[in-house]
């Protein structure tokens, strides 16, 4: 028997497109989020919304708080950990967290090195703003991606400047011969061999998912009409004004991405979405998606 | 030879992908309209409870039903067997009652125990390469329904008529074996 292979660590990552991750931080959330339809949750102490008003040093969540959550559902549960820091991830393992998220929401650790996530049986999502950072995360060993965008913002614009970035180096790569991979792959610094198996595929070797500033059904569908595999919501969700009502849409408006019909139907009378933030008044120390390379 | 992968979510391409290799043709359905339609269906891994509230409320319980009892063959991977069930352990997920087996789901337990073995297929000459991923157990089955492989003991795929069903996922290696047999399934509900 053979457990903690890549396959089975992409494979789960497989089982979860045309879904919605959603961000949750208490177990009563988290049921709301799986009635609704959500394929799995992200475990929390704060949205990042939350994280971004508090300031400080954002590290991971109490092992408390995100094992309420596992014991609350039936759905893969995920769990972040800062950038580089790999201990964290080791005690998200140890406690039988489902996927662990290295995020550029929480401060980084490590402003160098990212977490070595061959070492791990647990799967590993990271985020990314072009397919050169995307790469070398799944040469790290990432069995799934996440376009950064604008975390806690409630603006999709970052989310599409990433999924638009990740796509459009995909489909001039599928263009190239193949004498011109590795001077794309030195141009990308990107590993040669995921470069090459882009190129055969004509999309990520794994599943990539759209994540940080999705905030309605409309943006939801958006990013899968981008070419994304599924949506993560954070602060989405749980600061709009009907939580179980948000979540329910934007589940409905993921599976029906290309009908317009539905997307009207499920847009209809959702109350006020969370506030959003004009990305442009962020100062560069304020951004989440500068942090990691 | 029209197949439906059942598209709501989960791991549509990689049905899709093993059907084409096995030498059939396959595409996404999700509406009644295309279900009432087909020669196969192919229910895939992914989120029970996800898809189950899918079929529930785009109204698919009845047609899928009605096709199946006309004699369609339907396959389920994982969280599709789970909706194909007879009984899922404490009802926590809807299911479509059409094959005779109680199964339990993540009886394996979280991600972590996820695993891949070799398992012994009954027709097939070579072992089966088997990837478990969160899977479901199959505590119980009805007298019709066929054991055709077990692991540890407990049945991990099986056949009632013209229901085939695995709690692994043979969409996701490159051996396309179990889809022939799906295939063969069509191929027999045509002529008959």
């Amino acid at each position: 028997m053979e457990k903690g292979s890549y396959r089975l660590k992409t494979g789960l990552a497989e089982m979860l497109k045309g879904g919605v991750i959603m961000d949750v931080t208490n177990a009563e959330q988290a049921k709301i989020a799986e009635d609704a339809g959500a394929v799995s949750v992200m475990a929390l102490e704060r949205v990042p919304a939350d994280i971004r008003a508090a300031g400080g040093v954002a590290r991971m969540a109490d092992p408390a708080i995100i094992e309420e959550i596992m014991g609350a559902v039936s759905i893969p549960v995920m769990a972040k950990v800062r950038i580089g820091h790999f201990v964290e991830a080791q005690i998200l393992e140890a406690i039988g967290v489902d996927f662990i998220d290295e995020s550029e929401v929480l401060t980084p650790a490590d402003e160098e090195h990212h977490i070595d996530k061959h070492k791990f049986s647990v799967p590993f999502v990271c985020g990314c703003r072009n397919l050169g950072e995307a790469l070398r995360r799944i040469g790290e060993g990432a069995a799934m991606i996440r376009t950064k965008g604008e975390a806690g913002t409630g603006n999709v614009v970052e989310a599409v400047r990433h999924m638009r970035a990740v796509m459009g180096e995909i489909r001039r790569i599928t263009s190239l011969s193949d004498e011109e991979i590795m001077k794309v792959a030195k141009e990308l610094q990107a590993p040669y061999e995921l470069v090459k198996k882009v190129k055969e595929l004509g999309r990520l070797p794994v599943v990539n998912f759209a994540a940080g500033g999705i905030a309605t059904p409309a943006d939801a569908a958006l990013m899968m009409q981008l070419g994304a595999d599924g949506v993560f919501v954070g602060s989405g969700i749980f600061k709009s004004e009907n939580p179980p009502l948000y979540a329910k849409a934007i589940v409905e408006a993921v599976a029906h991405y290309d009908d317009p019909d539905v997307l009207a139907r499920v847009s209809r009378r959702l109350g006020q979405p969370m506030k959003g933030l004009d990305v442009k008044v962020l100062s560069q120390e304020e951004l989440l998606q500068v942090r990691g390379w | 030879m029209r197949i439906g992968v059942l598209a709501f979510q989960g791991d549509v391409r990689e049905h899709i992908q093993a059907i084409e290799k096995a030498g059939g043709k396959a595409m996404p359905v999700k509406r009644a309209v295309e279900i009432s339609k087909l020669d196969g269906l192919i229910i895939p891994g992914g989120e029970s409870t996800t898809i189950a509230r899918f079929i529930k409320e785009e109204g698919l319980t009845e047609p899928i039903r009605a096709q199946v009892s006309s004699g369609m063959p339907i396959y389920g991977t994982c969280a599709g067997l789970i909706i194909l069930a007879r009984r899922v352990e404490n009802n926590a997920v809807f299911s479509l009652k059409i094959l005779d087996v109680e199964v339990k789901r993540n009886a394996y337990g979280r991600q972590r125990e996820s695993f891949e073995d070799e398992i012994e297929v009954e027709g097939f000459e070579t072992p089966y390469r088997g990837v478990f991923i969160r899977a479901p157990l199959i505590s119980k089955v009805g007298p019709q329904v066929k054991v055709l492989a077990r692991y540890q003991g407990k049945p991990v795929l099986v056949l009632e008529k013209n229901v085939l069903a695995s709690t692994f996922h043979p969409e996701l290696t490159s051996d396309d074996r179990i889809h022939r047999l799906f295939l063969s399934l069509i191929d027999g509900s045509k002529k008959s």
